[in-house]
Parts: structure tokens; C-alpha cells; sequence
């Protein structure tokens, strides 16, 4: 059951992702990406990261989609109805990319993986909550800085001159 | 099953079809939903690696700066494409070759 469950979930999150990339119209590509990015929570489901789950759909479903809706509707005009996209290059890419996925999955399936014994933890926040506070304070610092230049130079970048 | 080299599997599919996405699609926004895909795909490896690993808690962490970062990209890569449709009237990425007008 577990396992249906999970080759369901990874067959939602690569349809979806192939709908994203070979869509014509690019408000079903968006809304296909929404689908992309619940399979890849349900993903950190099965790898036990609850909070990243958690915070997969609060940033991505909650706010980087929304971006993504507000960027294709404020960059086409309002009277075209047709927002559609075309594709360059499809053969060429189709090819290039199949001979790398090919490599990959070679690479992944021919090495001998070293797996350490694991459980499940109860909670994985107080134990990310620590890390953070801790060992990857400096990071986390570093983090909030980056958030607070990408807030000025996004407004800056997006207002109208006066 | 779950084992390390289905979500390794999983995942550099995942980015394959994100690389492809930025390879072929011209659309600025386009471009950028197959950057988030990619940033997906290296954030299901780094949980694989921690949940196989051990059950490490630095991969989680490195996924949430990963989420971090791919948030403060998302917010200036689309203040830049709403820059580049005001000044050029298209966001078709193949238009805008000129740096001044």
C-alpha cells in the first residue's frame, strides 16, 4: 500500500512536471507546477521531513506560485486571451536531455550506496530549530540578510521611475 | 520501493525535465518555472541523503536555505522580467539582446 502510494506520488510529480515544461499555454504550465510541487511535498513526506513539507507548500504553493501567476498576468496584455508560448530547439534538447537522464540513472543505479541504519524521528522541528540556532547560525544570519536585499532590490527593480 | 536510488531516480528526472524546460522554453517566466524545478529536484536529493544517510538533520537545513534562496530569486527574477516587458514590450528572452535601447 505504502508503495503505491509513493510511485502514485512520483508519477504526479513527473506528469505534472512534464505538463510544466511541454504545455503550449502558459497558465496551464503554472497550474501544473502547482501539482509538481504537492507531489514533491508528498516526497518529503515519505523522506520524513514534516516541517519541510510543511514549508515546501507555504513558500511555493502560497508564494512562489502566486508570483509566478502575477508575473505571467502582468507581462501579457489584458485583451490577448490566447497566452501562449512556443518552444525552440525541442528535438535537439529532447535528445540532449535524454542522454543526460540516461547517464544519471546509470550513475545512480551502478553505485554501491553506502546506507546508515535510521529511524524515524518524533519531531523533526525541534531538531532543524537547534541546528539552526547552533550550528548554522552564521548561515541563517547570512539567510536574513539575502531576504532583506532581495525585498529593496525587488521593489526598487519593479517600481516606476519618477 | 523506497530506497535511495528510486528518489535519486526521481529527482535527477525531475531536473532533467526542469533543464529542459530552461533549454527550450524563450519565455522569461517559463525559463523561471523550470529553474524551480530544478531547485526541487536538488532539494529531494538533499532529503534523500539525509534520510538514507543516517537520518542527518543538515540535509533538512540545507533544503530550507535551498527554499530560502529559491523564494529571494523568485521575487527578483520576476521584478527583472516585469522590468525587461516595460522597457521592450516582450518578454521573449531570444528579444532582448540589447543592453541599452
Amino acid at each position: 500500500m505504502a508503495d503505491f502510494a509513493f510511485w502514485l506520488i512520483a508519477a504526479l510529480t513527473l506528469g505534472s512536471a512534464l505538463m510544466v515544461v511541454s504545455s503550449k499555454s502558459l497558465l496551464y504550465s503554472a497550474y501544473s507546477l502547482l501539482f509538481t510541487f504537492i507531489g514533491v511535498t508528498g516526497l518529503y513526506v515519505f523522506l520524513w521531513a514534516d516541517f519541510l513539507a510543511v514549508v515546501q507548500v507555504v513558500v511555493y504553493v502560497g508564494g512562489i506560485l502566486v508570483l509566478i501567476i502575477f508575473g505571467i498576468m502582468l507581462t501579457n496584455k489584458i485583451s490577448s486571451v490566447n497566452i501562449s508560448h512556443a518552444s525552440v530547439q525541442k528535438g535537439v534538447g529532447a535528445v540532449v536531455v535524454l542522454g543526460f537522464v540516461g547517464a544519471l540513472s546509470f550513475m545512480v543505479y551502478s553505485t554501491p550506496w553506502i546506507q546508515l541504519p535510521n529511524t524515524e524521528p518524533a519531531e523533526t522541528t525541534k531538531l532543524i530549530g537547534n541546528l539552526l540556532m547552533m550550528d548554522y547560525l552564521l548561515p541563517f544570519e547570512a539567510a536574513s540578510f539575502l531576504l532583506l536585499g532581495a525585498l529593496i532590490g525587488a521593489t526598487t527593480l519593479s517600481r516606476k521611475d519618477d | 520501493m523506497e530506497t535511495l536510488s528510486n528518489y535519486l531516480l526521481i529527482s535527477s528526472i525531475l531536473f532533467s525535465l526542469g533543464l529542459f524546460g530552461v533549454v527550450t522554453r524563450r519565455n522569461g517566466v517559463a525559463v523561471l518555472m523550470g529553474v524551480e524545478l530544478i531547485l526541487n529536484a536538488a532539494n529531494l536529493n538533499f532529503l534523500a541523503f539525509a534520510r538514507f544517510g543516517g537520518m542527518n538533520m543538515s540535509g533538512q537545513v540545507y533544503a530550507l536555505f535551498v527554499i530560502v534562496l529559491a523564494a529571494a530569486e523568485a521575487a527578483v527574477a520576476l521584478a527583472i522580467i516585469i522590468n525587461i516587458f516595460n522597457n521592450f514590450n516582450t518578454i521573449n528572452i531570444d528579444d532582448v539582446s540589447e543592453l541599452k535601447q
